[in-house]
């Protein structure tokens, strides 16, 4: 009898077995997960950012101690969590690292293009040679400071302004970055973050669109350290690293696009736990 | 000098539990970085954890060991209030010592 045939009945009683094992499976990722939070690296990176955030810099010589990030100069404490918002002195909607960058330039005295270089630490092994990310063990002065940032609103719910009319429309023009198929695959963010059980390869995909507790955990586990990587990646970062996977063009470090896409992502995580930073594969 | 250990040591019985994330490339050597030349081997080669002048925990190690090393120990002889030190020296010869008071249970 031919091999394959003999194969399918053999298969057809696997399955069950299959998929019991793969519920099995994600337990003991999760129980494994759970024994990794009391080694955290990101530690390593807020020790640094609280530093950074206290030290003098830049021509100005001054630290970021009186950045505002929208509950008052130098308030830190729960400044994430109520980000992407509407800022008078900029007139426009940001989120955390393009505030930080907002400071750097204001307090400190740094040009746009010195604030915002280097925004990601150096992955050592690149997989583009064009990645303007890479560099073998180069520290980031933002993902340090993120790191900070973050980890002051950990424990506090997810609530991201939505009272001006900018804030409104960042949340809209996010909308519709999201839904927009583009570049050579013709993915949009929907593709991959939208429907039940998707993956790729061992990594589960949360359902952005119809599950607000996907959602809230996405959001809220950003940033995280990724031990894949051996670095401690932002929700720029994030977003950045989507952009090259669909092989967009480069989504731009704080740019006006990223923030609109943060502000959609917040507010759908909305209410949701920050967990950050996390632990990640 | 490197960065600072995180360290945590509290009572965990009549044993001393000891958790410490150190902060290191741990290159092993074998990479390639972008221009295709090799990163060069920067990792730690020795831990030494000293309690009342005795060591405790001995430990060589090498290019398997991940970046940013997390170790989790326990060893007896300790009582909130004491010191614990940890030290570790890397293969281009720079070190790191911190100490730890020990908590309660």
């Amino acid at each position: 009898m031919p091999f394959y045939r003999l194969l399918a009945p053999v298969l057809a009683a696997m399955l069950p077995c299959v998929s019991l094992a793969q519920q099995d499976t994600q337990k003991e990722i999760e129980r494994y997960r759970q024994l990794l939070q009391e080694s955290n690296p990101a530690e390593l990176y807020e020790a640094r950012g609280e530093e950074l955030w206290k030290t003098r810099r830049g021509p100005k010589s001054a630290s970021l101690e009186s950045c505002d990030l929208g509950l008052g100069p130098g308030v830190v404490k729960g400044a994430y969590v109520q980000l992407p918002r509407y800022f008078a002195d900029t007139d426009r909607v940001q989120d955390a690292e393009s505030r930080l960058v907002t400071c750097m330039v204001t307090l400190q005295g740094f040009t746009p293009e010195e604030a915002k270089r280097n925004p990601f630490s150096g992955t050592g092994v690149p997989m583009l040679t064009t990645d303007p990310f890479s560099g073998v063990g180069r520290r980031s002065v933002m993902t340090d400071i993120v790191a900070w940032v973050a980890s002051e609103s950990r424990g506090m719910k997810i609530a991201p302004r939505m009272s001006h009319p900018k804030e409104r429309e960042a949340y809209q023009a996010g909308e519709r970055l999201f839904f927009y198929r583009a570049g050579p695959h013709d993915f949009a963010c929907v593709s991959c973050h939208s429907g039940e059980a998707k993956r790729i390869r061992l990594q589960t995909l949360p359902d952005l669109v119809h599950s607000a507790k996907d959602a809230q955990r996405a959001f809220g586990t950003w940033p995280g350290y990724r031990v894949s990587e051996g670095e401690l990646r932002s929700m720029q970062w994030r977003l950045w690293e989507c952009f090259r996977q669909q092989r967009f063009p480069e989504l731009e470090f704080a740019s006006d696009a990223s923030i609109a896409l943060t502000m959609f992502l917040a507010k759908r995580a909305e209410g949701g736990s920050f967990d950050a930073p996390s632990l990640k594969r | 000098m490197a960065d600072p250990m995180r360290i945590r040591a509290n009572m965990a019985g009549d044993k001393v539990e000891v958790r410490v994330l150190m902060s290191h490339e741990m290159e092993t050597g074998q990479r390639k970085d972008a221009s295709g030349a090799i990163v060069p081997a920067h990792f730690i080669q020795t831990v030494t954890v000293t309690h009342a002048g005795k060591t405790v925990l001995s430990a060589q190690w090498g290019t398997s060991i991940s970046k940013n090393p997390f170790m989790h120990f326990r060893f007896k002889g300790g009582k909130p209030g004491d010191k614990v030190t940890i030290s570790w020296v890397d293969n281009k010869g720079d070190r790191r010592t911190d100490e730890v008071v020990i908590g309660g249970g």
